[in-house]
């Protein structure tokens, strides 16, 4: 495979390019979804192809073949080469690429237990167990997925680059949801996408979904008959680990994206809240707030050994002390904003552009604790288990629904509440924030569907997080 | 000349179900396979900064064994060893799965109508044709920044089952969609069509400057219910949620879903349809399971008429399928890829005209649910919000939150006017697109402003 990319970039350095690179990748996935008892789906796809990125002045050009043979290979290059001769006639400002040194190397993600190993009917019974035992704790609709990836992958670059590297992601999530008379209500566990990391089936075993099916059932339950939240200006939110993930993915992760600053998704996705002059001097969040972007974290969703353009994965300091000080970045990016590449660039498949996507963005750690921040909370609410999200087009107003709600009265959880709701501007929100959880509550959140560009790509990406409280907060917004 | 260009889909779907034939003669099998090429030229800051296109070659296998079924995908050239292993895998799984006791059969063989919504030009549109369109709407926008994308797609699909079912059909379809930006607004500019030859890049240009002056310097609304004039990518996006979370057979099996059939659940000027039949829609006429695809009428004069199905869902209502499974659905259910909302009588001016106080909406961003079973829907407005006082656009205002039960407004008596301009604009799934008017309605509720 290296071989049939070496052919694509010469066939696009021969066409014109003056800078090519080229992906031969092989991938395998399998997806199984039960529903109430009973696997409704089980798919498998296998795919093969090569995607060949060339550059023409300061115009890009990409073509993609579902097909590995040299002949293809060369096409692509061909075809990726003539796509952005065409390109040069509404061209962007010069372009030099941001150095990154050759790079010669493999890289293989850590896995105990190899999916594909594990018997279908062994994966099948653990699906329809756990949808039958929410069903008998509740549950009107019990969902239960399973899904694991394999991807094999080779690139060649113009400039000597040539790495390899297999990376096995695996997961699982279970949702049960209750229907009312006017209104359904959902528990999911671990959280509303379930768990993913680039490990083996043996995350999926760690998540113990039997042990957690018959709570979520009945939480689900409860919920119809829970007071929803109330609609308050003001009050303490408290948050779990997994929405801490979903409001660090939306609202630091996509807008610390420098295709975005840049201007690139406008149309699309958005900009950014951010203006890079204001980099390295801009306060983000309180001094609780220290953000990474680190691909080398073993297990996360988003981690690799080396990104799509071949930059070695290394962590990226994003938020310091609550500081703004980096952005997520690819050569091109890097290269107008004046910064090292930043290794961020990937693409969904040999078929898509690599572009600008979050690695691990993730919350370090404090010396805090999610039963502390209660214990020391007069008057607030805790939330969790996201439900729902948006966000505006500069990844500033946001406005994000849980699963379930407490209310917090004297240190204590008092009642349960439906319908959560809080809503904020990222720097006043991420501002308010005076308590963090430690270590030991650190979780790698995976998040296994990040959309973004046009064509739609599909991102897996990890996050980091820790509970963790908020001043200020208005909650409870509705229709 | 590439490898899919050697052998056609339908009879590398043949190939494929002789294959499972000889195999497992007792295995059900249903196939499709698509071919053809998909192209997307993307501009910002007025330059072009991606241009991309592909070769698509897909092959979906579905088998089954005395009701236990498996699925599998294969991207990769269909030949060989790619097939045998294809084969091979999907019947493994196949047989060690659990039995689905809902497995509603193959589709039988049945006439599909003749609907071909294709464009030679088009599914094989050199980049050259995309760029000229990109320039000319970065030079029709008056000098503003723009961005946006020009995209044409080409696909033939060839379906075939073992109970007999084989279809084939092809589509084409373009867009372009872009933006024209002040620094302090945005406007936006846009065309859809089966040909690339009917998209006038330098009109949509300039449709997009016009707006993003117009919507040049926003100042703050308060919050609060407001009659707007939804155009049509906002109102698309309304439809879409009504039909994942309403007009699903799925949802109305499980008691998820607002739909009570033969009520008069919307206001009389409402008729919606799934319809691939429409002569300005795009799409192949059968579904990801064969069944062919017929207009569906899920509300006629506000009555609420149908819902759709797969054959899944179709089986447990003891309906039939009509034709609206989606690959990659899931869970899901029956998705829609023909929008088709019925034009009124009125220009968007005239609906504007008739607004005593209320906001003109360009577009809705980031729309996610809140609450399936009412479609509470938050999100924001983009690309220009305007507020209209005695029948005038007054003043643009900055982008606003909204939190609103997207059924409730179209509720009988809450929809004041419907456009006679239909757009098409790309739909979320598969194939689809939707056809749709601006509208005037007589409610919408901003819970904020969109910087707080």
């Amino acid at each position: 495979m290296d071989d049939l990319a070496s052919a694509a970039v010469e066939a696009a350095l021969n066409a014109g390019a003056r800078y090519a690179d080229a992906r031969a990748m092989e991938s395998r996935s399998e997806s199984i979804a039960a529903r109430n008892g009973v696997v409704e789906s089980l798919d498998r796809t296998e795919r093969t192809g090569i995607g060949v990125r060339a550059l023409i002045g300061s115009s890009w050009g990409f073509f993609a073949v579902p097909d590995a043979s040299p002949a293809a290979a060369r096409r692509a290059g061909e075809r990726a080469a003539e796509i952005a001769r065409a390109s040069t006639a509404v061209a962007g400002p010069p372009l030099e690429l941001a150095p990154v040194p050759p790079q010669r190397g493999s890289w293989k993600s850590h896995c105990e237990e190899d999916p594909w190993d594990v018997p279908m009917d062994e994966k099948a019974a653990l699906l329809e167990g756990v949808t039958r035992t929410m069903q008998e704790h509740g549950a009107d609709i019990a969902e239960a997925s399973s899904r694991a990836w394999d991807t094999r992958k080779w690139l060649v670059t113009s400039e000597g680059t040539h790495v390899d590297q297999r990376i096995v992601e695996c997961g699982a999530a279970m949702s049960a949801t209750a229907v009312g008379e006017r209104e359904t209500q959902r528990r999911s566990y671990p959280g509303i996408r379930g768990q993913y990391g680039t490990r083996g089936w043996e995350l999926v075993r760690e998540l113990d979904l039997p042990a957690n099916a018959a709570r979520i059932a009945e939480e689900a339950r409860q919920l119809l008959s829970a007071d929803p939240c109330p609609a308050l200006d003001a009050t303490t939110l408290i948050l779990g680990s997994e929405q801490m993930a979903l409001q660090i993915h939306e609202s630091v992760g996509h807008a610390v994206e420098l295709d975005r600053i840049l201007g690139w998704e406008a149309a699309y996705a958005g900009t950014s809240w951010l203006d890079l002059a204001q980099m390295g001097s801009l306060r983000f969040g309180s001094e609780l707030m220290n953000i990474t972007a680190d691909a080398t974290l073993p297990g996360a969703l988003g981690s690799f050994g080396y990104d799509d353009e071949g930059t070695p994965a290394h962590p990226v300091d994003i938020v310091r002390d609550g500081v703004w000080v980096g952005v997520l970045s690819g050569r091109d990016s890097a290269a107008l904003a004046g910064i090292p590449a930043g290794g961020a660039v990937r693409g969904d498949g040999f078929n898509r552009i690599p572009m600008v996507r979050m690695t691990n963005v993730g919350l370090l750690p404090g010396d805090g604790s999610l039963d502390e921040m209660i214990e020391t909370t007069d008057d607030g609410i805790l939330m969790d288990t996201n439900r729902s999200w948006s966000i505006d087009d500069k990844r500033l107003n946001f406005q994000f629904g849980c699963e379930l709600g407490w209310e917090i009265k004297g240190g204590r959880r008092t009642r349960l509440l439906k319908n959560p709701t809080y809503t904020g501007i990222s720097p006043r929100f991420w501002g308010s924030m005076d308590m963090i959880g430690n270590r030991a509550e650190w979780t790698f959140w995976g998040t296994p569907n990040c959309g973004k560009g046009q064509p739609g790509q599909v991102g897996h990406t990890g996050h980091p997080a820790v509970p963790a409280r908020f001043q200020g907060i208005r909650v409870g917004v509705r229709g | 000349m590439s490898a899919v260009d050697v052998v056609s889909p339908s009879a590398i779907a043949e190939q494929i179900l002789e294959l499972v034939r000889s195999k497992d003669p007792n295995a059900a099998a249903e196939v499709t396979v698509r071919t053809g090429t998909a192209a997307l030229t993307r501009f910002a800051n007025s330059f072009i900064h991606q241009n991309v296109a592909e070769e698509i070659c897909s092959v979906l296998l579905r088998v089954a064994r005395d009701g236990r079924v498996a699925i599998a995908a294969l991207d990769a050239p269909p030949a060989g060893d790619a097939l045998e292993r294809l084969v091979d895998g999907t019947l493994e799984a196949a047989r060690v799965r659990p039995v689905d006791p809902d497995w509603p059969g193959l589709a039988a063989p049945a006439p599909v109508r003749h609907v071909e919504h294709w464009d030679d030009a088009t599914g094989d549109a050199p980049p050259a044709e995309r760029v000229s369109r990109v320039r000319a709407f970065v030079d029709a926008a008056g000098g503003l920044e723009t961005a946006g994308y020009c995209s044409t797609e080409g696909a033939t699909v060839a379906f075939a089952n073992s109970a007999g079912q084989h279809l084939a059909g092809r589509t084409t379809r373009a867009f372009l969609q872009g933006i024209a930006r002040t620094g302090s607004s945005d406007g936006s500019g846009r065309a859809g069509a089966v040909a690339l030859s009917a998209i006038d890049g330098g009109a949509a240009g300039k449709v997009a400057g016009r707006k993003a002056q117009d919507a040049a310097d926003p100042t703050d609304l308060e919050p609060g219910r407001y009659e707007v004039v939804l155009e049509p990518d906002a109102v698309a996006d309304l439809l879409d949620f009504l039909f994942v979370y309403g007009f699903n057979g799925r949802a109305v099996e499980e008691n998820r879903s607002f739909v009570r059939l033969g009520e008069a659940q919307f206001d009389r000027s409402i008729s919606l349809r799934e319809d691939v039949t429409d002569p300005d829609q795009v799409g192949v006429p059968f579904d990801a399971e064969g069944t062919p695809k017929r207009r569906i009428d899920v509300v006629r004069g506000g009555v609420t008429s149908a819902v759709l199905h797969d054959r899944r869902t179709a089986a447990k209502a003891g309906a039939e399928s009509t034709g609206n499974a989606v690959a990659g659905a899931g869970g899901w259910g029956a998705l829609p890829e023909n929008v088709v909302l019925e034009a009124g009588d009125r220009s968007l001016d005239e609906l504007i005209a008739a607004v005593p106080r209320g906001l003109l909406v360009t577009a809705f961003h980031y729309t996610r649910i809140l609450d399936p079973r009412t479609t509470v829907v938050t999100g924001l407005t983009r690309n220009g919000v305007w507020l209209i006082e005695d029948g005038r656009v007054v003043r643009p205002v900055k982008n606003l939150r909204f939190t609103q039960a997207y059924v409730e407004a179209l509720a009988p008596g809450a929809v004041l006017g419907v456009g006679r301009e239909r757009v098409l604009l790309p739909g979320d799934f598969a194939d689809g697109a939707s056809l749709v008017p601006p509208l005037r309605l007589a409610s919408w509720n901003f819970t904020g402003g969109a910087r707080g």
